[in-house]
């Protein structure tokens, strides 16, 4: 238990400065890196849920797919440190003075909450593939249908708002 | 499967909201700091993700699938989003060579 609580701790750190080094770092490739490693410390809290076909689709959709299409759309349009915009440090010093805030209001609202016991007859291998596709295919039908119309659907809108005008 | 369960069991969900809400929070940040926006929508994506985290660790706790399914469509309707968000981007570049979003603030170039 103390290196479950250990490995939470070190994961959630690792997370959090990624994070953070995402909004600051200057290179946008190095950006884009960071956020790799932000998603592969979120894996690992998945892995310490027990929440391994999340864990695994984390790794495959988010850091394996949309941040490698993050990284070629970067390399086409060859963005540097020096081209990089910024704005006024007066706005940054805004921007991050309304993230505080937004942070204080969410913690001061969570101070009063009383957290429900939780289940009273917990499921441990609720994670695993096989019984989260059970759930899946029996309550979530539809919805997941509908997911395979809506993937198709940003498939065909990304190939004809990217054509070349021939 | 008591030692899996207590396992998971171990870190209290306090924890959990408080670690996503910190992710959260840099997201909304990295929204409102960068110009480029490319980088913007990496910061929403981070946003969705600890909101991702946050339904597992509560469906974790209350012993329900279907915070976890629900973090399945999350998953897919982000990978869309990031389709044709990025493909958005790519005809901004092409039709006014920046991806600077405090001159993209004319409805008609």
């Amino acid at each position: 238990m103390m290196l479950t609580q250990s490995l939470f701790y070190f994961l959630s750190f690792l997370a959090v400065f990624s994070a953070l080094a995402v909004i600051i770092a200057k290179n946008p490739v190095h950006s884009v890196l960071y956020l790799v490693l932000t998603f592969f410390a979120i894996t690992g809290h998945y892995i310490l849920l027990n929440a391994q076909f999340l864990a695994i689709v984390n790794v495959i959709v988010y850091a394996g797919a949309i941040m490698v299409l993050f990284l070629f759309v970067l390399m086409l349009l060859n963005l540097n440190a020096e081209t990089e915009p910024q704005k006024p440090v007066y706005i940054k010093f805004a921007g991050v003075i309304s993230g505080g805030v937004l942070l204080l209001v969410l913690v001061g609202a969570m101070k009063t909450v009383a957290l429900s016991e939780g289940a009273v007859t917990p499921v441990p291998d609720m994670g695993l593939v096989e019984n989260l596709g059970k759930v899946l295919f029996n309550e979530f039908l539809l919805p997941f249908e509908l997911a395979s119309v809506l993937l198709l659907s940003a498939m065909v809108g990304a190939v004809l708002i990217g054509r070349k005008e021939a | 499967m008591e030692d899996t369960l207590q396992t998971i069991r171990s870190i209290p969900l306090e924890h959990y909201i408080l670690f996503c809400t910190a992710l959260f929070v840099i997201g909304v940040a990295g929204v409102l700091i960068r110009r480029n926006a490319i980088i913007i929508l990496m910061s929403v994506e981070l946003m969705l993700n600890a909101v991702n985290l946050l339904l597992a660790a509560f469906s974790v706790h209350h012993g329900d699938p279907s915070g976890q399914v629900f973090v399945f469509f999350i998953m897919a309707v982000a990978a869309a989003e990031v389709a044709v968000g990025l493909a958005v981007i790519v005809m901004i570049y092409r039709n006014t060579g920046s991806v600077d979003i405090n001159i993209m603030n004319k409805l008609k170039w």
